[in-house]
């Protein structure tokens, strides 16, 4: 046995251990976080929602997945037939993959191992969280060409051009972080936000902003108080990538017949949800981990190393809930509203919060003129976001919007 | 222990690039090209993960597969993209085989010349290598990324100047 174990070696072991945890935890969380999703829509509604099957309902989704599995398994003539079996498969897969590199807690020691509460601390995680976030496209765009459909083939090409410009916005707006932190690595990111926020002295000597900036020396450290222009396009770029209301243009319902995966049934039209739900999971959690300081928060002398992991999934399940909430409030845009928004706004939004972060970190830049171009930037972006509606500048020819809205 | 499983790895992942490069030109379906084109790619990006080059390997996962294929399929199916059988073939087979030898030929004399003999070391510190990077770029070539950076912004700005139409 030891000989054995000497031979494919503990950290093999670990690693495999630590991948079946995750599955089956994500697995469990996705059915959680259907019935978390109909019971907030059902209240903000005044319905009751699942209530039948089970505890308050929680195994409503359980049943509803049974469901599936013993349904018809369908698949139209004129579909391609390995594209149609794969598309749901990589519609899941790439989801799933992407929270190797989220860190739910510090390092545990068993004995003489050390494991650390993250599937793997690559030193690029920021860059394997979107390049997994880029596969996500496979599975919708096989689904919409394989139906051989239209309505399908509509949503398909619909969600490329939107999966592809959100992508750009969010790979953007994760450049500031990787720049205050120093760092690609996930771990590092949740470490560089450690303690508090202690003495800032960016803003001495200004009379109003040194002490109202002395009033939070206890706030904890984390990037979103610096860094909230950032969160607010990855957040929205991260919805956007979930194919969520308000951008859920994929999957329009009332125009689409619910878009690429109208022709799919049973288990393979499950698979697709399920992808869909671990995304959300999967953007709440870097958030927290880029964002709010991942699982850091209040230790307690008994279970300790219980803690990070509670402070990690009660964050965690903040922001699900904020998914949970858009939906229910936000009505769908229209689709040039959606391109308008990605490219003339979020784009260019990043990349001169990139110029600004950049700036304000040099360390060898005179003080004064870091603050200046901090706070002309700083309107330029605020004023740049803001900016009117397009609608109310230039009429826009029916023809025009006609093409703009297929392409 | 480590080159061992690196060797059979190696040679795993050799195989699997060649049988899907070999269906990228076989493949009847455009699509279906279009996805063994995507083997290929993971394929080498596995390679440089083999080399401890995580952060090339990333971004070819995030550039190659994760966007020019994209783009490949979306422009396919705004244009054509038949589910079933087509007819690719043209009658330039012999005039593409002969390119392809070529490029192929020259390609591997270059690689062999450069890197002949040598070897990498399987123990190394990977986690400096990253920033590493980002300091040769932006120092020693500097100008040959910036020359391409511009040439990235011509093709950007012919391909809108050509798909406008008013």
């Amino acid at each position: 046995m030891s000989a054995i174990l000497d031979f494919i070696g503990v950290g093999f072991i670990v690693a495999l251990v630590k991948a079946l945890v995750v599955f089956a935890a994500l697995l469990l969380t996705t059915i959680l976080v259907v019935w978390f999703e109909r019971k907030v829509i059902a209240d903000m509604q005044s319905r009751v929602g699942p209530s039948r099957w089970g505890p308050f309902g929680l195994l409503q989704t359980l049943a509803d997945g049974i469901k599936l599995f013993f349904k018809e398994d369908f698949r139209p003539q004129g579909a391609d037939k390995w594209a149609y079996a794969l598309a749901p498969v990589l519609a899941m897969v790439p989801a799933i993959l992407g929270f190797a590199v989220v860190p739910v807690g510090g390092v545990l020691g068993f004995g003489d191992t050390k494991v650390g509460l993250v599937g793997s601390d690559l030193n690029v995680g920021i860059l394997y969280f979107l390049a997994m976030g880029s596969l996500n496209v496979y599975g919708i765009v096989l689904a919409g060409w394989a139906s051989g459909s239209k309505y399908p083939l509509l949503g398909g090409i619909r969600s490329t051009a939107q999966l592809i410009s959100y992508e750009t916005s969010l790979g953007l707006s994760l450049v500031p972080i990787a720049l205050v932190a120093g760092s690609l690595s996930t771990v590092q990111i949740v470490q560089a936000q450690a303690g508090t926020v202690g003495n800032v002295t960016f803003f001495d000597g200004i009379p109003i902003l040194e002490q109202v900036s002395s009033l939070f020396k206890f706030i904890p450290n984390w990037f979103i108080w610096s860094q909230w222009p950032a969160f607010a396009i990855f957040f929205i770029s991260g919805i956007a990538e979930t194919n969520r209301a308000p951008f859920d243009l994929p999957e329009a319902e009332s125009e689409l017949v619910a878009g690429y995966h109208t022709e799919y049934s049973g288990i393979r039209f499950a698979l697709f949800f399920l992808g869909e739900y671990v995304h959300v999971v999967l953007i709440s959690a870097m958030a927290v981990t880029l964002f709010f300081g991942g699982w850091d928060g209040p230790i307690f002398p008994f279970l300790s190393w219980l803690w990070p992991l509670i402070w990690f999934t009660l964050k965690t399940i903040a922001f699900v809930y904020l998914f949970v909430w858009l939906r229910a409030t936000m009505p769908r845009l229209r689709y040039d509203r959606l391109m308008w928004l990605g490219w003339k706004r979020l784009i260019p939004a990043a990349l001169l919060w990139i110029m600004v972060t950049a700036v304000v970190n040099t360390a060898g830049i005179d003080r004064g003129v870091r603050l200046a171009v901090f706070g002309a930037l700083f309107l330029l972006v605020l004023g740049f976001v803001i900016r009117g509606d397009p609608r109310q500048k230039t009429a826009v020819s029916p023809q025009r919007r006609v093409s703009s809205g297929t392409a | 222990m480590a080159a061992l499983a690196q060797e059979i790895l190696f040679w795993a992942l050799a195989v699997m690039m060649g049988i899907a490069a070999i269906g990228v030109v076989t493949s009847r379906n455009v699509v279906h090209a279009a996805l063994y084109l995507v083997g290929t790619l993971m394929g080498a990006a596995a390679l440089y993960i083999l080399l401890l080059a995580e952060f090339v390997a990333w971004v070819q996962v995030l550039v190659y597969v994760g966007a020019i294929v994209v783009l490949m399929l979306f422009g396919l199916m705004l244009t054509r993209a038949p589910i079933g059988r087509a007819n690719f073939d043209n009658d330039q087979r012999l005039m593409s085989a002969l390119t392809a030898l070529a490029v192929f030929g020259v390609t591997s004399y270059i690689m062999v010349r450069a890197f002949e003999g040598q070897t990498i070391d399987l123990t190394r510190e990977t986690g400096t290598l990253t920033s590493s990077i980002g300091e040769v770029i932006f120092s020693t070539y500097v100008l040959p990324f910036e020359v391409v950076s511009v040439l990235l912004l011509a093709a950007l700005v012919g391909a809108v100047v050509i798909a406008r139409r008013d």
